[in-house]
């Protein structure tokens, strides 16, 4: 924390936010109390499949106590942390977040009813290619070397990966192909970074367009005349025995398919390598100071080329994700900007792979939220919800609340002496 | 009033890390294009200084007819044959594309010739439309481009002119639409300034955010992106406030005092107008502007070194938010001109996609505006001529980008043209050393 190393800054933030935890309290009873009506329900149901061990029914109750309790449980916190303040405030806000968002979600859902663990699900699924390019970000990011060529990685390795599993009939193929494609498209940026010294936003814009221009070009000169080479197969859905019958969690997390588990797990695994082990300690000493990890023996140029790459390889695996989960095709610019939302998420999430998960379940949150907000006829655009992640990530910048610091030497070149 | 924070914010990142043995990661923020400083206010194009973008270009070509021969299958069917013949078909496909890429964009020299001897009016025009076509493609890249070079000479990298683009698209079909019975002479200025406006506001939060917090341009400009995509298509999309009401996710027609005026009025085919000379009057402008005035100066004082810049008394945050404001006003003009000269509505599209070719015009025209007009007219003949391509050589329209990204590649990396040419000594702008740090200042 930057921000709270003098007293009468931590406390004049302290305060901030105690007057921002009000805000919210008050926001729910503004927003959400006039529209609602005394006998009005809402129904929360947990209920994906009907594979759990243990049934749990719907949660009913009326709406306008949901809210006064929500509403209540806010103002009270927000007076906590005025008067007494709490040690983890950043965390509080996120409970307070949290809080807000179940008094909208119970708004929405009055009268209605609204299905949580799909909700859940859902999120979980929007996130895990926004995971994957924001872990790509982290891998590059933490050696030092600025990637905001993620898209272009992303839609190589989507078209890689329909292209070898069509040819293979094989998903895994498919996402060897992704991971060869990435990791070529990443070497470019590892060489125009690191041998050539370019600047680096250069080199990833460039990535961008040639990626755009190459799948494109390739796209219409083969997969059009030959549509066989677009028809790739598609990951099942693999419930993991016992897991996936808890209820609530167990159908929102652990019924998927190989391609959500194996994020996870990456997630998991960059998060110990990264902070665990040797590697890890040079990565991070080669993106903070490279001068003085130079001086130790760590082979700084190495260490970044092999970052870069293996970050490509796991932007590749994104967009073989969107190619192999549902879609089983590859499209022309089908990445859409999940890329950058990536490297959003990668900022919010602090350059740290939970982080980047935990931000990645927001953005898919607000994702498919968005989609269920015409279901339920709700007066919000659902561009604004689309718009939050980017919102978010402005305000993050800006050091309103809590900032996010880069590696110290993020996208500089270095020079050996 | 922003001072302050700014000066911490821009002081303290530096000093983090000014350990004795790390001389260069303390320099901070980079110059922008010329490394030396000595070289820079030079205003001329030597030819020497052409020399990198021409052999980019020409390599990048030669690439791209590579692509086409490796990615065409009758050429594998005629080495199969015979390998000479193979080579041939090889030669044969380039020609026929580049070809069809050349007549696309600058006309058919024979017809053109013929056309002009005959004196026939009807036929000269069609005869130059594919030029006409090029510079209507190149007067949203002059602007846009001109947008990223002033940033880039300011120290500011503004990937955001995608998104100032729609945002000023949108102001500026709201008073072209709006705005009934007011005289051309002073709705169209009107609408202009709109765009203006528009996209000079939208630049300038990243760059106050920057000056005040120091959060890094080029995040902000991409988030910014984002969330103006969505703004437009809330705005245009069916039922949105400024859609058009019968069903089609656009905008409603701009009234005819608010059109620029068309170079040749009555053929609507040729889509020219004068948005053309309002680019070239915007690079002189921006010309003038650097070179000639003390705002110029110190946008490129602070460009090359803002504690300089603040040593010498700019007021820096201040030269960053107005930096940032006018290159915004400029990608919004590329908008205004787009929308007031040919487009005449506002359509619901995701990507104009100049946002990020911008990038590579202030690149490959060294963010000087005489070379991002070159640069301009460059990338509007290739992309008019593509179509052309496409149609007759079936060569799909990516490649262009595909050229693009390869210009910008070895306009970035000098060194690679060097190897490859083995050419001795610097080539003049030895690269671009844009490389800062992150996210604080």
């Amino acid at each position: 924390m930057t921000d709270s190393q003098t007293p009468e800054r931590s406390r004049r933030r302290a305060r901030t936010l105690g007057i921002a935890f009000l805000l919210f309290a008050l926001g729910i009873l503004i927003l959400f109390m006039p529209s609602t009506e005394p006998g009005q329900q809402t129904r929360f149901s947990f209920v994906e499949t009907r594979a759990e061990a243990l049934q749990i029914g719907d949660l009913i109750f009326p709406t306008r106590i949901g809210l006064s309790l929500l509403a209540v449980l806010t103002a009270f916190t927000g007076a906590w942390q005025l008067v007494r303040g709490f040690g983890r405030a950043n965390t509080v806000l996120g409970i307070v977040v949290g809080l807000f968002i179940l008094a909208f979600l119970t708004w929405a859902a009055r009268d209605q009813s609204m299905n949580l663990t799909g909700l859940i699900k859902s999120s979980l699924l929007r996130a895990v290619p926004i995971t994957l390019a924001a872990l790509s970000g982290v891998m590059c990011e933490r050696s030092g070397v600025i990637n905001i060529g993620i898209e272009g990685m992303m839609l190589t390795g989507a078209f890689a990966s329909a292209v070898a599993a069509s040819v293979a009939s094989s998903v895994w193929m498919g996402l060897v192909g992704a991971m060869l494609a990435g990791g070529l498209m990443a070497s470019l940026l590892a060489v125009l970074a690191i041998r050539y010294k370019v600047d680096q936003i250069v080199a990833g814009t460039a990535i961008n367009i040639l990626a755009t221009g190459l799948t494109g070009y390739l796209n219409s000169r083969f997969l059009q005349r030959t549509p066989e080479l677009n028809r790739p197969p598609t990951f099942s859905a693999f419930p993991i025995p016992g897991l996936s019958r808890i209820p609530i969690i167990g159908p929102a997390v652990f019924n998927h398919s190989f391609a959500v588990y194996l994020t996870m797990a990456l997630i998991v695994i960059i998060q110990v390598m990264l902070f665990y082990t040797r590697w890890g300690l040079r990565t991070r000493a080669v993106g903070e100071h490279p001068r003085a990890a130079d001086t130790l023996g760590v082979n700084v140029f190495l260490t970044r080329y092999i970052n870069v790459m293996l970050g490509g390889m796991v932007a590749g695996l994104g967009g073989a994700y969107l190619v192999l989960s549902s879609v089983a095709r590859f499209d022309e610019l089908m990445t859409a900007g999940k890329g950058f939302i990536g490297l959003a998420a990668m900022i919010f999430g602090k350059w740290n792979p939970i982080g980047a998960l935990g931000s990645s379940l927001i953005f898919g949150f607000a994702d498919s939220l968005q989609t269920r907000l015409a279901i339920l006829s709700i007066p919000i655009p659902s561009q604004f919800l689309l718009m939050a992640p980017y919102l978010a990530t402005v305000i993050v910048l800006a050091g309103v609340v809590g900032r996010s610091r880069p590696p110290a030497a993020d996208g500089v070149p270095y020079e050996k002496e | 009033m922003h001072t302050k924070p700014s000066d911490s914010a821009d002081s303290e990142a530096p000093l983090d890390r000014s350990e004795p043995p790390a001389p260069q990661l303390q320099e901070g923020p980079r110059p922008i294009s010329s490394p030396s400083p000595e070289k820079r206010p030079r205003s001329r194009f030597g030819l020497r200084s052409l020399l990198l973008p021409l052999l980019a270009i020409g390599t990048a070509l030669v690439l791209g007819a590579l692509l086409i021969v490796l990615t065409d299958v009758t050429v594998y069917e005629a080495f199969l044959e015979n390998p000479l013949l193979g080579v041939g078909r090889g030669f044969a496909v380039i020609g026929r594309a580049y070809g069809a890429y050349f007549v696309g964009a600058f006309g058919d020299p024979v017809q053109l010739t013929e056309a002009l001897l005959s004196g026939n009016v009807p036929r000269i025009l069609r005869a130059i439309y594919p030029i006409t076509e090029t510079l209507r493609i190149s007067t949203p890249y002059i602007f846009a481009g001109l947008a990223v070079a002033l940033g880039f000479q300011g120290g500011l990298f503004n990937i955001g002119a995608e998104g100032q683009y729609f945002i000023a698209g949108l102001a500026t079909v709201f008073l072209g639409y709006s705005l009934v019975g007011v005289p051309q002479l002073l709705h169209l200025p009107l609408a202009l300034l709109a765009g203006m406006a528009g996209g000079a506001l939208w630049a300038a939060i990243p760059g106050y955010l920057k000056a005040k917090t120091g959060a890094h341009e080029v995040i902000t400009t991409i988030m910014l992106n984002y969330i103006s995509f969505r703004f437009a298509e809330y705005m245009l999309d069916v039922g949105g406030p400024m859609a058009r009401g019968d069903g089609r996710p656009v905008s409603p027609e701009i009234l005819p005092s608010a059109y620029l005026p068309q170079f040749f009025p009555g053929r609507i085919e040729l889509r020219v107008n004068f948005g053309f000379f309002l680019a070239l009057a915007a690079a002189w402008a921006v010309w003038w502007l650097l070179y000639k005035t003390t705002l110029g100066f110190e946008i490129r004082t602070v460009g090359k070194n803002p504690r300089a810049g603040r040593y010498a008394g700019i007021n820096v945050p201040r030269s960053i938010v107005i930096t940032m404001a006018l290159s915004g006003a400029l990608a919004g003009l590329s908008a205004a001109t787009d929308i007031l000269g040919v487009l005449r509505f506002m359509p619901n599209a995701f990507f104009s996609g100049y946002g990020f070719d911008a990038i590579a015009l202030a690149l490959l025209g060294k963010s000087h505006p005489v070379g991002v007009v070159l640069a301009s007219l460059l990338f509007g003949a290739l992309r008019a001529g593509a179509r052309n391509m496409q149609g007759i050589a079936r060569v799909p329209l990516d490649i262009t980008s595909i050229i693009q990204g390869l210009i910008i590649v070895f306009i970035a990396a000098p060194e690679i043209i060097r190897q490859i040419y083995r050419l001795r000594g610097r080539l003049e702008d030895d690269g671009l050393a844009l490389a800062r740090d992150w996210g604080e200042g």
